[in-house]
């Protein structure tokens, strides 16, 4: 396998950068794991090895390190909601327990029916917009558990 | 509560993240009188003389952080600036505002400050999580380049000055300067032990200067209006304005420019509104997670560095998080002792299982396991991490907060003791598992 050479092109690209290619290594890995399948394969980290010219492990030390990156599959929707301070103090706790019934996912896992990954997540900068979560990337502030529900059954 | 404003003044304009509004509204002026008629040296002269500190936690003086960078004439390494956008200290939100509102304002910054230090590229470093920020920045650099504003030859003068965005991936160590650095050249983001200082090895290895979003947001007005005007606003020691994020439980949360000094009970109670639902004031974190946890008889402290050193705390982020009279002091300890233990990246065993053993203590505390030699442990186990006694601040951060729970809130440590933990525990209510 190796990487396709959509993302390769990419990353050239983006190796211009910087006078180390190995600086393009976290950005590289967020396109591979948008574009191949939400997570971070043993193959992808391979690749991703292969085109950076490091070692797999190398590669592995650096993702593992990394929150945002998964090293097993997710649901297909990611949702991330704050557990930290400023929303815990306005109901997050309500709010993730909200997630976790209109998601069927545990907190740090996924739903059976493979649609959604719930995780309560440490702060994610929204905290005068407190309780509040990311679905996908997108953000979603000043959170009710009626708005929670709302967001996520609309998702398929 | 009317004081002049200029860091958001752009932001309700239409369109605002945009060249063609930035432009209407003066922007790229500041950058035409430096390259015009300004040298390096006037231009570090003009932000020393304004007083600006840095607006990312430390408050450190920027021109004096900007005239650390060797003279290039002996040192001839490519240099560069680093601008942190991580922005992840709990509480915190306002940069985020700026570079989603008004980008252009931190790309003139940024052009700015490279041409200050001689800066060949510039390296802005987004958390993760900021997509849309990260986009709007993205955006308002190839607008500036079509424009020739980033590149070579900028406006026909000779300098040039790349601008890069990188994005971070949801570690909040990184928005400490030399993890940033180590994270922004592909590794893990482990803080490098100090010294060497960044101004003298830093990205690669090559003369590097960290600055905030904010810090550099100040740049352009400073230098388009002048240091005496920048000096009427803020305090004698902390001039100018800043971005003050309120959280918590407060009736109006939200991101406020005020100026440096302000007492923090007019902004809790005139700017937002006071503590919710009419209930009374049961402790404020000054400025971000790391200040630690204060009694309410504090809240008339002045918001700028040395008021708020002199009170024990510490300025911060400026972002204040409000607690009213119902809130548990424990368990708000616990959710920021779990972050710190999430967050510590592991090179130091203090800072490594310090924060580990916190977090437990806390935790059994909430829920009605403590022992009330658990109050001296959590005092001498913060003692052995801090000050000072690791490669970066993580460890004091979190010894911080815990230090202000066991001096300024012992009566509800020793109460959770006595009585069972955390009302819910008492009541039976167990909480779902809410760490992953």
């Amino acid at each position: 396998m190796a990487l396709p050479e959509k993302l390769t092109l990419e990353f050239d690209e983006l190796c211009t950068h910087y006078p180390e290619r190995r600086a393009a290594l976290i950005p590289a890995l967020h396109r591979c794991q948008e574009e191949l399948g939400g997570w971070l394969s043993p193959e992808t980290l391979e690749d991703v090895a292969a085109y950076f010219d490091m070692e797999p492990v190398e590669v592995y030390a650096v993702a593992s390190f990394y929150p945002m990156f998964f090293l097993r599959p997710v649901g297909r929707h990611v949702v991330s909601v704050c557990r930290n301070i400023s929303c815990n103090l306005r109901g997050a706790d309500d709010i993730i327990a909200c997630a976790s019934k209109a998601t069927g996912a545990k907190v740090g896992g996924s739903s059976e029916d493979g649609r959604f990954y719930l995780e309560a997540v440490e702060c994610q900068g929204g905290c005068t917009n407190a309780p509040m979560m990311v679905v996908d990337g997108k953000y979603h502030e000043d959170l009710t558990a009626e708005k929670v529900e709302k967001i996520l059954g609309e998702l398929s | 509560m009317n004081h002049p404003t200029y860091l958001l003044d752009r932001i309700e304009n239409k369109d605002s993240h945009t060249l063609a509004a930035y432009r209407e509204a003066g922007g790229y002026s500041a950058l035409e009188k430096v390259l015009k008629s300004m040298s390096p040296a006037d231009v570090i002269d003009e932000i020393k003389a304004s007083g600006l500190r840095g607006r990312g936690g430390a408050g450190f003086p920027t021109g004096l952080k900007w005239s650390f960078m060797p003279d290039p004439e002996k040192d001839t390494r490519p240099r560069h600036l680093a601008v942190n956008a991580d922005e992840s200290e709990p509480g915190t939100c306002k940069d985020r505002v700026l570079m989603r509102e008004d980008p252009h304002g931190l790309v003139e910054g940024t052009l700015i400050a490279c041409y200050a230090m001689r800066c060949q590229a510039a390296y802005i470093y987004v958390r993760g999580e900021y997509r849309l920020p990260y986009q709007r920045v993205q955006a308002a650099i190839d607008e500036a380049r079509e424009a020739g504003l980033v590149g070579e030859n900028i406006a026909g003068s000779g300098f040039s000055c790349e601008i890069y965005m990188h994005k971070g991936a949801g570690a909040y160590i990184c928005g400490e300067e030399t993890g940033l650095m180590e994270s922004l050249e592909g590794k893990r983001g482990h803080p490098r032990p100090k010294p060497p200082f960044p101004a003298g090895f830093g990205l690669w290895g090559r003369p590097t200067t960290v600055n905030n979003v904010e810090t550099i947001f100040n740049a352009p007005f400073i230098i388009d209006r002048g240091a005496d005007w920048f000096r009427t606003m803020g305090s004698e020691k902390s001039p100018g304005n800043f971005l003050c994020g309120i959280s918590g439980q407060v009736e109006r949360p939200g991101v406020y420019e005020l100026p440096l000094g302000m007492p923090a009970r007019e902004i809790l109670e005139k700017v937002a509104g006071g503590v919710w639902k009419q209930r009374k004031l049961k402790a404020w974190i000054p400025g971000g997670s790391s200040t630690g946890f204060q009694r309410p008889e504090t809240i008339d402290t002045p918001m700028d560095h040395d008021s708020l050193k002199a009170m024990g705390s510490m300025f911060g982020t400026g972002a204040m998080i409000i607690l009213d009279e119902t809130a548990s002091i424990v368990r708000s300890a616990r959710v920021l002792l779990d972050f710190y233990e999430h967050e510590s990246c592991g090179q130091c065993s203090q800072c490594r299982e310090g924060t580990q053993w916190l977090a437990q203590i806390f935790r059994r505390i909430e829920i009605g396991e403590g022992r009330m030699e658990d109050i001296q442990l959590l005092e001498d186990l913060a003692n052995g991490m801090a000050p000072g006694k690791t490669i970066c601040a993580l460890s004091d951060a979190a010894a911080i907060p815990t230090h202000s729970v066991v001096r300024n809130f012992r009566d509800e440590l020793e109460e959770y003791v006595r009585e069972g933990g955390h009302p819910d525990y008492r009541q039976g209510r167990v909480l779902e598992e809410t760490t992953s």
